[in-house]
């Protein structure tokens, strides 16, 4: 029961994500030709607010609920950091959908995305299994 | 109440979007990322002793609650509060998906090709399953995605979350100006 409050997280996150319509195949055809500035708006005010939180989090040495110091989030480079990402794009691209919209396309009615969704596990199981004849 | 039922714009989706960076870590040290839930899921179901697939997913099994989360945003985001008008992307993309084949937007996603008959036809088969099975593995390749990396590492000042965030929108422009083209020909 202690999980049930990242229910709540998810379901504001979700619900940010369908009305601002990041969760839109037509948005995502829209941001990769350049023809408006809306996902752009959406990274471009998404990334200083966590940035500015995390400083403040940093400077009020802010713990959390149970008290606990909070770790900074670190993400090491490989490189698959490149080229797993241009592969992601690709099927960004595709689909429309990164993996948040997948869930939310699901729960907004389109239920084919399942499919998708499903072809996202199995590409995830897949890489786990060549893992070690690729470079890292 | 007309508000409730029109899309939010970007000044209020984007800083919303950061706040569930600090809203996680706050609520219990947890980092937001979405592409992980996909290597829970194998884990959980096909380990297959792979060495990425084995590990304790249960004491990480919040983000399954989280992602379950996300979806019951969708219904909220486009059922309840569905807006009833076709998304308002620029005249520019819409004449351009006209040319491609593609009818006039309604809803969120075009119903044209994303249904259950186009599944068994080329290119509903390679928007989807090809499409999806690239997000997977690539995601997993890069060890997060667009909320791992491009709003929780990016958000972090991690230059490996930059790098990322440079490579999957190189990936998506390069795909949608010279490839995308050839499959909507199918």
């Amino acid at each position: 029961m202690k999980n049930l409050k990242y229910l709540f997280v998810g379901i504001f996150f979700g619900l940010v994500l369908t009305k601002g319509e990041a969760v839109s195949w037509y948005r995502i055809q829209e941001m990769f030709r350049f023809e408006a500035f809306h996902m752009f708006g959406i990274f471009m005010t998404a990334v200083p607010v966590g940035a500015l939180s995390l400083i403040l989090i940093r400077k009020l040495n802010l713990r959390t609920q149970e008290g606990e110091p909070i770790r900074m989030p670190e993400k090491p480079y490989h490189h698959g950091v490149i080229i797993g990402s241009l592969i992601f794009g690709f099927g960004w691209a595709l689909t429309g959908a990164c993996p948040g919209p997948l869930y939310a396309q699901i729960g907004a009615g389109f239920l084919v995305t399942v499919v998708t969704l499903s072809a996202a596990i199995l590409g995830t199981w897949s890489y786990a299994y060549l893992q070690k004849y690729l470079p890292d | 109440m007309d508000f409730l039922y029109k899309p939010w714009p970007w000044y209020v989706a984007g800083p919303l979007i950061g706040l569930t960076v600090p809203l996680l870590l706050l609520l219990g040290n947890k980092k937001l990322g979405i592409s992980s839930t996909l290597r829970q899921i194998c884990a959980a179901c096909v380990p297959a002793r792979l060495p990425l697939l084995t590990y304790d997913w249960r004491s990480e099994s919040w983000n399954l609650i989280f992602a379950f989360g996300v979806l019951i945003g969708g219904v909220l985001g486009g059922v309840v509060l569905a807006n009833p008008n076709a998304v308002a992307i620029s005249t520019s993309t819409v004449a351009y998906l006209k040319s491609q084949g593609f009818n006039d937007p309604q809803g969120l996603m075009p119903s044209e090709l994303f249904n259950w008959s186009s599944l068994v036809t080329m290119k509903g088969f390679i928007m989807m399953v090809v499409g999806g099975f690239l997000v997977g593995f690539g995601t997993r390749y890069a060890r997060g995605c667009t909320s791992g990396h491009g709003i929780l590492g990016l958000s972090a000042l991690q230059w490996p979350s930059l790098l990322a965030t440079a490579s999957f929108f190189l990936g998506g422009i390069l795909f949608s100006h010279f490839i995308l083209p050839y499959i909507f020909a199918l």
